[in-house]
């Protein structure tokens, strides 16, 4: 089974499936943490989102980011997975999954892969409102939030 | 030249690439961002956005950075994936 699985899709993914994908190794690994993103609704006044991406660039961005954690933390298996698209309130956006040797190292390369997957992968998210539509904009918060893992750039 | 724009950028531009033959002395980000500004109105406009990113086939560039004829260069606004 391959170590990094990375998907770009509008379809929908079974986040169960994808954990016992991670989980399902020789044993070498102790800890699969896992993060997963949903379209945020009612609250917001949101009816639905569209997700824009770069087509190519957004692949080889994910992939330099994968590989960076890679290199930071001893994983066994990373999964990726963004749709893009319309998505309405409730479904599932993003799933990022990693298999480490401890706990310790799976979550914090969960937490640093979705950071600057936020931050750096070329994505666009339009909101559509009872006012219209808008784009969301980029919050100050989640560069803060990548920037602590360091400022390499990508 | 294959220029390309992303989400408010091509909404407001009303295309999402299209092909440019700058002139010769056009040879960095900022002076191409500066030239297409020339394009029409809504060029000018959006390009004009305070926070701009851009690419450079397909990997990320500063205003610095060197652009050719053949090059595939983006414009988009921060991104906001996830």
């Amino acid at each position: 089974m391959d170590a990094v699985r990375l998907l770009v899709a509008a379809e929908d993914f079974d986040p169960g499936q994808e954990i016992e994908r991670l989980s399902s190794g020789e044993g070498q690994s102790g800890a699969v943490a896992t993060f997963l993103g949903l379209v945020r609704g009612a609250a917001d006044g949101v009816s639905a989102m569209t997700l824009e991406h770069y087509p190519g660039m957004t692949e080889k961005r994910i992939a330099a980011i994968v590989e960076e954690a890679r290199s930071r933390w001893a994983l066994e298996r990373v999964t990726v997975i963004h749709r893009v698209g319309r998505l309405l309130p409730g479904e599932r956006i993003v799933f990022v999954g990693v298999a480490g040797r401890h706990r310790a190292e799976s979550l914090a390369a969960c937490e640093f892969l979705i950071d600057w997957l936020k931050t750096r992968a070329p994505f666009w998210k339009m909101e559509e409102t009872a006012q219209g539509e808008r784009w969301v904009e980029a919050r100050e918060e989640d560069d803060k939030r990548a920037d602590r893992w360091n400022r390499t750039p990508l | 030249m294959k220029i390309v724009y992303f989400a408010a950028l091509r909404r407001e531009i009303g295309v999402g690439e299209e092909d440019v033959s700058p002139p010769p002395d056009i040879s960095t980000v900022a002076q191409l961002l500066d030239w297409l500004k020339g394009r029409s109105p809504a060029h000018a406009k959006a390009l004009s956005a305070r926070r701009l990113m851009a690419a450079i086939n397909q990997d990320y560039a500063g205003l610095g950075a060197a652009v050719s004829a053949d090059d595939e260069v983006a414009f988009f606004p921060p991104v906001t994936g996830g």
